[in-house]
């Protein structure tokens, strides 16, 4: 096997480098404490670079970069701490349209996804169906030459500053669930959308939207009526092959060993000469680099054309789960410390493990659960039986 | 496309693969596993017939009579040598005699190892007075390798007798008071350990997939309350945890080997976390697969508690694993002042 990147991957990782010491700094990361996970100026300069287009293929109009790039872009992005939130949904919905979607959005839209001026979020949960997406009750009814929308979404995240929600409705409540689907792109300043902000336990803020005679014309249709299970499988496709997540923890334990150094605790003694603690940290740089491999594994298959799904459910599976013990244990470690969030100017730098401790659960639910990916990996690598 | 990154068995690995999975599937199935378990834990003709396929020289150089494969070519072979716990001592043989080969001026010796003739191993853990005690393969090898300020290694003594262990393993203490002076200081030794490390690891891996597939098996065919068990959510999962486990282990020990055989900067580094990562996921994956099993699997007569048993054993010839993460630790932090 050869783990080793090609010369020109190793270069495009410099660039991406050079391009976050000049446009990202962890001050930045302020204009998220109102909640909204997004970052205006490091938007608009990804897009400036042309690296929001980059994932999304040459013929249909993309960056035409490859998978190995974007993974280079994504680790690094998430070595320095930079939210890729936003620039995973609107790779993904720009893919989406111009695999999917009719002339009039992919001319009046994705340009404006790929500049950065337009955001878009996801509307595929409802409150009556998360991981079983398929069963959307989200009403979309032809009425003439538009089609009339009623029904309700959960975790619309950045629907208050996006333009666009990508939205997944059901067309024939009278087939099985997965083929009356049909997806839409509604802009969110239409007549009849209401916006509700629900807060979380983390620091960040999502939304339920409600859709209320909602009318748009055909023209806003993406893919074939009773088509949209097509549609997310596009969805998933592009979100396994640029997805992020995989390096969520190094920042925590860079500020943990920090932390550990630094401080002394009340016995003259620091964290960092205490074995357990140092078990600790060596454990949670392993799984580090099992991310790792898992990223580049993806990468590579993405790389070579081979549609995979299992390797992405184990990447976030592992991801994501030692994510959350990695908080648990670095929060543990710095004691009643480790309680003081990015608001007291005593927090140790800038309250990230504490906000990291309860951004962690989200990761192992959103994208789907931790049991959704157990359930893929057992069915689909090691052959079990279907258990629902 | 761009060409060179490659994180799965190219072409040419598949090959020789399927050819050792041949091999080791007639030559090491269970019955040869539990009939050198009961001996001194290791088959000589098992290890004749692998020597006739050129495992023992695969990895040393030609001019010494090997083949002058790459390790991760040998780590092919390491992972489907584990998968059926064939027992032979390759890792133990091959590190020992590639540390031989770069010291330089033991071209004959180097020559009987690489043609399987004469069988090596080496002392993981420094001597105490002159014994190296428990050595890998100390049962039966010929020539041992160790290092203690200096390597040495030691020609001639009657190999030791096996003490009963977890295993079965051909475990022995070896005197090495009177060895011969091997020119290879301690960075040298360690990249060693660390090849034993990296390949061990991938032995590790082949052994958990092997257990997982064998408890898979088994919950495909195990009816209860009237179902397969293998429908159970609860056992779906025990297994889907393990399995990722195991192939996250499996992309790291095989990143590792790379890293070995190609230079990086780092190699000793993920060769140490290979091997802590993969022993942990394999011993998971057992633990599951026991489980799994019931009653059964505790049970002498089926083959999981065989892998039960040798997970456990591997990474403890090496200590205790917490030395492992102190010494990784060491390097990453420094050294620990004033430890409580």
């Amino acid at each position: 096997m050869d783990f080793g990147f090609p010369p020109e991957i190793e270069g495009f990782r410099d660039e991406v480098k050079a391009f976050l010491a000049e446009h990202f700094s962890e001050e930045m990361l302020d204009v998220t404490h109102d909640g909204t996970m997004h970052v205006p100026d490091l938007h608009a300069a990804l897009a400036a670079e042309g690296w929001l287009a980059g994932p999304v293929p040459e013929e249909l109009g993309g960056g035409g970069r490859s998978p190995l790039e974007s993974i280079v872009l994504n680790e690094e992005m998430q070595l320095a701490r930079a939210p890729i939130d936003a620039m995973g949904v609107t790779v993904i919905t720009a893919a989406i349209l111009l695999e999917h979607g009719s002339d009039h959005l992919k001319e009046s839209v994705v340009p404006r996804l790929l500049d950065g001026t337009a955001l878009a979020a996801f509307g595929y949960t409802e409150p009556e169906s998360g991981s079983d997406v398929a069963a959307a009750a989200t009403k979309a009814v032809r009425d003439g030459d538009e089609w009339v929308i009623n029904g309700a979404k959960m975790w619309t995240t950045m629907a208050h500053i996006a333009d666009y929600v990508i939205l997944l409705t059901r067309t024939d409540p009278d087939v099985p669930k997965h083929k009356g689907l049909t997806f839409f792109l509604v802009p969110l300043d239409s007549p009849g959308i209401e916006i509700q902000a629900v807060p979380t336990m983390a620091t960040e803020r999502s939304n339920a939207t409600f859709y209320d005679d909602v009318r748009l014309s055909d023209d806003w249709r993406v893919g074939d009526v009773n088509g949209g299970w097509a549609v997310m499988k596009t969805a998933l496709k592009y979100e396994r092959g640029i997805a992020g997540g995989q390096f969520m923890s190094p920042p925590v334990i860079d500020a943990a060993i920090d932390w550990a150094t630094t401080h002394e605790r009340a016995d003259g003694t620091r964290p960092i000469d205490d074995p357990s603690v140092r078990e600790r940290l060596i454990r949670a740089q392993i799984d580090v680099e099992v991310c790792r491999g898992f990223a580049y594994h993806c990468a590579d298959l993405a790389n070579e054309g081979v549609m995979f799904g299992v390797e992405g459910s184990m990447t976030k599976l592992f991801a994501s789960e030692t994510f959350k013990r990695h908080c648990r244990e670095i929060h543990d470690m710095m004691g009643a410390d480790g309680l003081l969030t990015f608001e007291s100017p005593e927090a140790h730098r800038g309250g990230l493990i504490e906000e990291a401790l309860r951004h962690s659960p989200v990761t192992a639910i959103y994208g789907g659960t931790s049991e959704i990916n157990r359930n893929m990996v057992a069915e689909g690598f090691l052959g079990l039986p279907r258990a629902r | 496309m761009i060409a060179a990154m490659r994180t799965r068995y190219s072409e040419d690995e598949i090959a020789v693969r399927d050819a050792f999975l041949d091999f080791f599937t007639n030559e090491s199935p269970p019955a040869v596993v539990r009939a050198a378990a009961a001996g001194t834990g290791f088959d000589p003709g098992l290890w004749s017939s692998l020597a006739a396929m050129g495992a023992p020289g695969m990895a040393l150089p030609e001019a010494l009579g090997g083949a002058g494969a790459a390790l991760t070519d040998l780590a092919v072979v390491a992972d489907v040598a584990g998968a059926h716990l064939a027992p032979v001592p390759l890792i133990e043989h091959t590190v020992a005699a590639r540390c031989l080969a770069r010291a330089g001026g033991h071209d004959d010796l180097v020559a009987e190892l690489a043609d399987g003739s004469t069988v090596a191993t080496l002392a993981l853990r420094a001597p105490v007075d002159g014994v190296a005690r428990l050595v890998p393969a100390g049962a039966v090898a010929d020539v041992v390798v160790h290092h203690d300020g200096t390597t040495g290694l030691t020609r001639g003594e009657a190999p030791g007798e096996k003490l009963p262990n977890t295993a079965d393993l051909p475990l022995a203490h070896r005197a090495v008071g009177g060895a011969t002076p091997v020119f290879v200081d301690a960075a040298g030794w360690q990249r060693t350990l660390d090849e034993w490390r990296a390949l061990t690891a991938v032995a590790y891996v082949g052994l958990a997939t092997k257990a997982i597939e064998i408890g898979v098996a088994y919950a495909k065919e195990r009816i209860q309350f009237g179902v397969l068990i293998g429908t159970f959510q609860a056992v779906q999962h025990g297994f889907a945890d393990a399995a990722t486990s195991v192939h996250g282990a499996h992309l790291l020990a095989q990143r590792a080997v790379w890293a070995l055989e190609t230079g990086q900067p780092g190699a000793s580094r993920l060769a140490g976390m290979a091997l802590l990562f993969a022993a942990e996921s394999a011993r998971f994956a057992t633990d599951r697969s026991v489980q799994y099993h019931g009653g059964y699997g505790f049970s002498e007569e089926y083959d999981i508690q065989l892998y039960h048993r040798h997970s456990t054993a591997w990474i403890l010839q090496l200590g205790e694993p917490a030395g492992e993460y102190a010494r990784l630790a060491t390097a990453e932090f420094g050294p620990a002042k004033g430890a409580a």
